[in-house]
């Protein structure tokens, strides 16, 4: 069946734009990659390397928050247009479960 | 292929009518579904609460048995909240938010028939308790420790009936966050949405953040309960003051699920029938959301008398104060519209009109009771039920009454009778205060809530009868209503696009009901109160933002319906399993069936369907 579907053709410009970009994000995503795996390799090494457990576990826990924020923003495109929203619902709901710990931890429990 | 057929409005036999409905993706029938679910619970939920009431009409009454009222009041809170109000709610919120932004459909149409079958299941698995074995009986908040000693199978219904259903409830939150993000009609900017889609977006956000914790806290009972874990049970090391707060934590959100698309609806009656712009559109708005943030902060206030301390207590304390504002906010604004507006007494205005100064009542004692000393005199007496019921009869309830009188027409294409519905409304009006208002007297007179029955020469006995006597004014209310529905039914009297004459939001713009894909022509918005602009402007009808196109449209399915189903015989299993033998087996069986039902939806392609332009100008055609 033929339905009145738009194509719409790319002109050169367009086309070697959208390349350029994309080349870009490539790079960058490698070069994220790499940093990712550093990381890793570095909260590895700290428990490996047998220092106390008040620096290690800070640190890896450190560690994984920007690898998180990394993830999020370097390969889930938040950075991107159109993600104001998500990006709001995330950081509304990690405000929430933050202030629900706290209470837990400073007036509930303690 | 299942192209067009079911477009043209042709008689159908019995099972493909059946067939249609059990395989309906379509947002209209599948908001029809929700409000005959609902409404089903709704008077189950009704009829648990009149043997309540009769019991408790006279001292030392013994109508029904004392375990038999502990099961009738827990059936009643968890039918009410979970099985009625809230589908009635996503009753409307399907038929409606769709057409109020110029969508076509939800942005997941299969999700949401799944989400409609779970909660219809769980609700169904919920309520077989009364007849498989005991109903629940440790009230609808379920508090760990009586929920665990409690024997036989009550609580391990309530427990899965609820996980069943609670999770349709998320899919649906979550399906309405992504229609209402994505589908908006050209120049729908979120500050020209109408405010029952504004407040559903952000109740669907209270969903997919509060439903999780409800989850959770299920899933350890149910561990506690049939697998032998120990979360709750502090003689092996578990905690059973975790279970209040995991549940209070999705419970106070919970109620403002509940209260704020009511909040919304009101907001579309006011506007409409004082034929005036919405007063303060966008504090109205802020309010909303500034609602849905606090509403995560006061969970403890439920528990003021569990000894969390003076810190915890003032601090959750102030909080809970901290709500009254935007709420306050609210009502300021309600009052601003109607003032000097041109008002039209219709009934959805008349329910509109009650359901201020009920629901000022009910935040004026809410904030009484978020006072933490003065709290340890109130709690657990009956001045806890008549806030609660304050605020949700005359809150939630009451939205609900007046949506069906103010959206009837658009979903079904018939005008109640405002007559019949003048005569409901005066009735639950009056009933509902006769009911509710004596019972804060009660509860300062010292008379505790969840009481099977009490003594004479207290001084409780006429208050307690009156109170009853309210109860059967509010069954007449709604037996009338029932009436009416049956009547204009039957009459079939059609009318036209916008029978009130006075709508504002684009779902008064197109037929009553709709064409199956809603807009021919996708809209284009041009202001808050879309439709209304057109009509100053003299237009019949919404500004078009597209050509007359071929419309994809997704096909009906019948997986959602056995996903469930396995579920809901997993549940069985699960349950029967501690007992039985054969249980493990049926556990199995269920969630298998389920993966299964899930693979073939992933493994078959189902690309939907085109109307094409032919079909869609012979259909708008011979409607006029
Ligand atoms: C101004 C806003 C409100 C305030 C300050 C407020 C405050 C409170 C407080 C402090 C309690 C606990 C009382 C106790 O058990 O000792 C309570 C109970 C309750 N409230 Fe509210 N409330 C408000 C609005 C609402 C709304 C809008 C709803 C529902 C639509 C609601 C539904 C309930 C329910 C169901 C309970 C009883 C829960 C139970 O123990 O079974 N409240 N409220
Ligand atoms: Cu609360």
């Amino acid at each position: 069946m033929a339905h009145d579907i738009e194509i719409i053709e790319k002109t050169p410009a367009e086309y070697s734009y959208k390349k350029r970009r994309s080349d870009r994000l490539m790079r960058s995503q490698l070069m994220m990659f790499a940093l990712m795996i550093f990381m890793t390799l570095i909260s590895f090494a700290a428990v490996q390397a047998g220092f106390s457990a008040y620096f290690v576990v800070p640190v890896v826990l450190l560690l994984a928050a920007v690898q998180v924020g990394l993830q999020l923003y370097y390969f889930m495109h938040m950075s991107e247009k159109g993600h104001g929203l998500v990006a709001f619902f995330m950081y509304g709901g990690m405000l929430i479960a933050f202030l629900t710990v706290l209470a837990f931890v400073t007036i509930i429990w303690w | 292929m299942t192209t067009v057929a079911n477009s043209v409005g042709q008689k159908k036999g019995f099972g493909a009518t059946l067939w249609d409905w059990l395989t309906t993706v379509d947002h209209k029938k599948i908001g029809i579904l929700y409000l005959i679910g609902g409404g089903f619970f709704f008077v189950l939920g009704g009829i648990e609460a009149m043997l309540i009431r009769l019991q408790l009409l006279i001292p030392n009454n013994d109508f029904v048995s004392a375990g038999f009222f502990n099961e009738l009041i827990t059936m009643h809170g968890t039918t009410m909240i979970f099985l009625a109000a809230m589908p009635l709610l996503f009753g409307f919120m399907n038929a409606i938010v769709p057409l109020q932004i110029g969508a076509r459909d939800v942005a997941f149409p299969f999700i949401n028939s799944l989400g409609f079958w779970m909660f219809f299941f769980g609700g169904l698995f919920l309520n077989l308790s009364w007849f498989l074995d005991a109903a629940p009986d440790a009230g609808w908040t379920s508090y760990a420790s009586l929920s665990i000693a409690s024997t036989g199978h009550g609580i391990d219904f309530y427990a899965i009936g609820l996980q069943i259903a609670g999770a349709g409830t998320l899919m649906a939150g979550i399906n309405f966050l992504v229609t209402i993000i994505n589908m908006r009609a050209p120049g729908m900017t979120y500050m020209r949405m109408p405010l029952f889609t504004w407040t559903t977006f952000v109740a669907s956000a209270l969903i997919l953040f509060a439903f999780p914790p409800l989850t959770i806290g299920i899933f350890f009972l149910t561990f506690d309960r049939m697998f032998g874990g120990n979360f709750f049970d502090h003689t092996a090391g578990g905690n059973t003051i975790i279970w209040e707060h995991i549940f209070w934590i999705f419970g106070h959100p919970e109620v403002y699920i509940l209260i704020l698309p009511a909040f919304g609806i009101f907001s579309e009656i006011f506007s409409v029938f004082a034929r005036k712009r919405l007063f303060g559109y966008s504090a109205m708005v802020f309010a909303t959301v500034l609602i849905g943030f606090l509403g995560f902060m006061v969970w403890a206030h439920h528990m003021f008398t569990v000894g969390l301390g003076p810190t915890a207590n003032a601090i959750f304390a102030v909080a809970t104060m901290a709500i009254a504002v935007p709420t306050g906010v609210k009502i300021f604004n309600w009052l601003l519209t109607i003032w000097g507006g041109s008002i039209k007494i219709t009934t959805p205005m008349l329910y509109a009109l009650g359901f201020i100064p009920s629901f000022v009542m009910g935040g004026v004692t809410g904030v009484q009771q978020g006072a933490a000393p003065l709290d340890y005199q109130l709690h657990d007496s009956y001045f806890i039920v008549a806030h609660f019921h304050y605020v949700i009869v005359g809150g939630v309830v009451l939205a609900i009454l007046a949506a069906t009188h103010y959206w009837w027409p658009k979903m079904f294409g018939t005008m109640l009778s405002e007559k019949l519905g003048k005569i409901t409304f005066w009735f639950f009006f009056i009933g509902f205060h006769m009911t509710f208002f004596l019972q804060h007297f009660l509860g300062l007179m010292g008379m505790p809530r969840r009481v099977w029955t009490y003594m004479d020469g207290q001084g409780w006995n006429l208050f307690n009868m009156i109170s009853t006597i309210g109860a059967i004014l509010m069954a007449i209310g709604v037996i009338v209503l029932i009436i009416n529905i049956i009547m204009t039914t039957a009459k079939n009297v059609r009318v036209g696009n916008d029978p009130w004459e006075d709508g504002r939001t684009l779902e008064w713009a197109i037929p009553s009901p709709p064409p199956f894909y809603n807009f021919a022509q996708t809209p284009l918005v041009r202001g808050l109160d879309t439709y209304w602009i057109e009509k100053q402007e003299g237009h019949n009808g919404y500004t078009a933002a597209e050509p007359v196109t071929d419309i994809h449209m997704p096909n009906g399915s019948i997986i959602p319906f056995f996903m469930t189903l396995g579920l809901f015989i997993a549940g069985f299993g699960a349950m029967y399993r501690v007992d039985h033998s054969w249980g493990l087996a049926v556990l199995i069986f269920g969630l298998a069936f389920t993966f299964l039902m899930m693979a073939l939806r992933s493994i078959k392609d189902d690309l939907g369907y085109y109307v094409t332009k032919d079909q869609i100008r012979r259909t708008e055609r011979g409607r006029d």
